[in-house]
């Protein structure tokens, strides 16, 4: 069994499942495959309700919530409280259950990767009940195809739209805003969160050399992307529930300049042109692909490889196969040196590929994380979980995975050898010392511990 | 078998901190302590501290308007004019004491109402939603010195809030709702750990916090001490951690829950009864502290206030300002406050209590006078574009 292999599975992959070690196959073409077949996900992603079936629900809710008053109020709030909070356990359900069973490990990761680069955060009002399934309609189409619909199919989805309040931000001279002026209000409402971050995190990055003009000019060009639905009454309360919808009354009106480049109004295109433009420059390569080497080698990135991979990506105007194939064939990324220490996230993963456990209920995965400090969609910033062993590395989070892997090998412990399944998933980096220790521990179950909290197994 | 706490505590015993008198520890007794209660929701400043002589108080907060003085479970009085939630009783013991200074009509620069972009601003201490990506508590431990497994800061909570995430290194501790693993395990992980620095450094820092929190009693497993409680236990475990010998001297705590929109009580229900929770953790964390308490200071801050008058559901909304208490043996009692006056004209937008001090006024001041940060340090690092807000200058004993 080669180092390679278990690189690609532990590594690129989401942790090796017994057997997965034993596969003849060049590992590079296995992960190269996953990227182009074309990728049904798992029974349970696939039986998710869809976006605006679920907004719709919980919108109704939270208006009887807000029009309600006396004794009946405590109720309705627990109503909502709820039908988020099942919503919520469904898609993580369905998402542990999926990254557990897939036999695409690495396009799985790369969806959680995507994900977590254009975060939505489940603290904020009415993300928890749709977050996964912003995972699966926005991200999990469009992570092998080019940059710039992954980018566009992002900021379009409601979950977007609502968490970084573009829904109802007005340009102030568009007929809404006019209107609204006259009327004596005053501050008609451009909101420049979605903007922002846009430039801020998912394209460019803090020093990717815009301006707080670019950031205004984008907030303008995409005023009027909103969703069905957005508000409670009136104008804002037409369309499709939980659809995207673009409002020309709230849109802008003009021609707009970001970094420097004129976009004459075009509605709606105006905007998708200066996305499409931010996806394949220099800035953006240079940032994306700064983090892809940070997640898939190291937490402080070669240089040298970053440089390799901004110019693929500006080669193949960001299509992001040409980017992975690139990535794979990095020797930087199939070194034994600098593993990366688990998220908690890929630590319970590759625990659940470990004792192929595939969660039916994802109360005692969300719990674990939410002890270790990762609650799934929730990282509490548009900014997403961080990536580095500095960020992870607290003692209180060590200390709640050793606690974790004491409660799952109570669970799974007496039917499964440790020694044997550390050289299963863990091949020839299970070291001879974690090796000797776990084999001389004084039952089933503390192996089973030491395995799963040894600093082996905490790596990728 | 060995239990738990025996290995918990032959742990730290050989740790460096514990093994060498002459270090310098991180908490030298007679060295200030600071901790910082977030209330995240929005707790209400009108119900904390109400101004129940404000001639427009009675008729604007309708049936949420809690007793004057003296009437059968009415507001502890503070000056007159202001008076503590009944729930308070501790505060207001303190109070008389002189140990307490009520800051009212604060807020931070923020002035939308969403949590989320009012906790960024509150934490990041700049003017504005992600005007910094790392938080002011951790900006201000730079000069305070602290290294790895030295933390001068911990927070007591499982995710480390923003207002300590940064560059400069902090500990963390949370209760678990996973049954303890027993000694004979940890031993061996010690055991497993022992060739690797990046293991054997982190075990070594969640044995010794381990051996503070064991020290108590955690009533065993926690399960079902959400909620108000919990802020109780927190700030119960806080006074352990900083009283500790090379413990830190910072502790950040966090509570939820505040957010009443929706029959929030008078003397009695939901608000008053985290009220209660946070008077008992203050006793708790007073108590806990001893001697320390002398050179101690608390603040109780949140992201906003909330409307004056009250909603169709009983509760009241995202609003301003809010009140903030100051709170220890550190601190010089009292009330400071440009009181905007709850008059309808006098509201902000027409609903909210209208914010005639920045927060960062307060903290400023506690990191200057009470951390004994360099001002042109905090003035530049910790909350740079904050020139208006000048630091408070009476907040602490000189």
């Amino acid at each position: 069994m080669s180092q390679t292999v278990i690189i690609a599975n532990n590594r690129f992959g989401l942790g090796a499942r017994p057997g997965d070690l034993d596969r003849r196959e060049d590992p590079r073409d296995w992960l190269l495959e996953q990227l182009s077949t074309h990728a049904e996900p798992g029974p349970a992603v696939r039986a998710l309700p869809r976006t605006p079936e679920v907004l719709a629900e919980v919108q109704t809710l939270r208006r009887e919530q807000q029009a309600s008053s006396g004794a009946d109020a405590p109720d309705i709030v627990r109503r909502y409280s709820r039908a988020v909070r099942s919503h919520y356990l469904e898609q993580t359900t369905a998402r542990y259950a999926a990254a557990a069973a897939t036999d695409r490990p690495f396009r799985e990761r790369l969806v959680h990767l995507w994900a977590n680069h254009f975060a939505v955060s489940a603290d904020k009002q009415p993300v928890p009940a749709i977050a996964g399934l912003f995972e699966n309609e926005a991200i999990r189409p469009h992570v092998t195809g080019s940059f710039a619909d992954l980018l566009i199919a992002a900021e379009r989805h409601p979950a977007m739209l609502l968490y970084l309040d573009n829904a109802q931000s007005i340009g102030p001279n568009s007929t809404l805003g006019t209107r609204a002026r006259r009327r004596g209000r005053r501050n008609p409402g451009l909101n420049e969160n979605l903007a922002r971050e846009i430039l801020e995190l998912h394209t460019l990055g803090v020093s990717g050399g815009y301006s707080q003009g670019d950031v205004v000019s984008l907030a303008e060009a995409i005023t009027g992307w909103s969703i069905g639905g957005a508000g409670q009454r009136g104008r804002f309360a037409e369309g499709t529930p939980g659809t995207f919808e673009f409002r020309e009354m709230i849109h802008e009106p003009g021609a707009k300049t970001v970094l420097g480049k004129r976009y004459p109004d075009a509605g709606l295109d105006q905007g998708l042109a200066i996305l499409r433009d931010l996806a394949t420059h220099p800035s953006t390569a240079r940032h994306v692909c700064t983090k892809l080497v940070r997640h898939f080698v190291a937490d402080a990135p070669p240089p040298e490889l970053v440089d390799r991979l901004t110019a693929t990506w500006l080669g193949n105007d960001g299509e992001l196969g040409a980017v992975y194939a690139d990535l794979l064939r990095a020797p930087e990324a199939w070194t034994d040196t600098d593993r990366k220490y688990k998220s908690p996230h890929d630590f319970v993963v590759s625990t659940l590929r470990a004792l192929d456990r595939i969660p039916d209920d994802s109360r005692f995965v969300v719990n674990a994380l939410d002890l270790m400090g990762q609650t799934p969609w929730r990282p509490g910033s548009p900014a997403g979980w961080p990536d580095t062993a500095a960020e992870w590395g607290g003692a209180d989070s060590l200390y709640k995975r050793i606690e974790w892997s004491d409660s799952v090998a109570r669970l799974a412990g007496k039917r499964t050898d440790p020694v044997a399944l550390g050289d299963a998933v863990l091949g020839s980096s299970f070291s001879n010392h974690s090796r000797t220790w776990i084999s001389r521990a004084e039952s089933r179950v503390q192996g089973l511990t030491l395995l799963l909290a040894s600093p082996d197994f905490q790596r990728r | 078998m060995l239990t738990r706490r025996e290995v918990l505590k032959r742990m730290t015993a050989g740790t460096a901190l514990a093994a060498a008198p002459g270090l310098v520890l991180a908490n030298a007794d007679t060295e200030a302590r600071f901790v910082l209660v977030i209330l995240r929701g929005a707790a209400d400043g009108l119900a904390i501290a109400a101004a129940y002589a404000d001639p427009h108080y009675a008729r604007q907060r309708g049936g949420l308007a809690l007793s004057a003085p003296g009437d059968g479970d009415g507001l502890l009085d503070l000056d007159g004019f202001f008076g503590l939630h009944p729930r308070l009783a501790l505060v207001h013991e303190l109070y008389g004491e002189g140990q307490v200074r009520l800051l009212h009509a604060v807020a931070s620069p923020y002035r939308e109402r969403s949590h989320f972009d009012g906790q960024d601003v509150l934490e990041n201490g700049g003017s504005r939603v992600g005007a910094l990506r790392d938080g002011w508590l951790n900006r201000a431990l730079k000069p305070l010195g602290g290294g790895v497994g030295e933390e001068t800061a911990i927070a007591l909570a499982a995710n480390t809030p923003l207002v300590l995430r940064g560059a400069q290194s902090t500990t963390s501790w949370a209760p678990s709702r996973l049954p303890g693993t027993d000694g004979d395990t940890l031993e061996r992980l010690s055991v497993l750990y022992r060739d690797d620095a990046f293991f054997s450094e982190r075990f070594a820092q969640a044995m010794s916090s381990q051996a503070v929190a064991g020290e108590l009693d955690m009533g065993g497993d926690r399960r079902g001490r959400r909620g108000p409680r919990l802020l109780t236990e927190n700030l119960r475990v806080a006074a352990s951690f900083l009283t500790a010998a090379g413990g830190p001297r910072i502790a950040v705590v966090e509570s939820g829950g505040w957010d009443t929109h929706a029959n929030q009580g008078t003397v009695n229900g939901a608000l008053a009864n985290q009220l209660a929770a946070l008077d008992a953790g203050l006793g708790a964390l007073r108590s806990g502290l001893g001697q320390t308490w002398s050179h101690t200071a608390v603040a109780v801050v949140t992201e906003f206030g909330r409307t004056v008058s009250v909603n169709g559901t009983r509760g009241t909304d995202h609003g301003t300002a809010s009140a903030a208490l100051l709170l220890g043996g550190a601190v010089n009692g009292g009330i400071t406050t440009d009181w905007p006056g709850l008059g309808q004209r006098a509201l902000y937008e027409g609903r909210d209590l209208k914010p005639t001090m920045d927060l960062r006024s307060v903290f400023k001041s506690i990191l200057s006078e009470h951390l004994e940060t360099p001002e042109r340090y905090v003035q530049r690092e910790v909350f740079p574009d904050s020139n208006a807000a000048a630091p408070l200058k009476d907040l602490f004993k000189g």
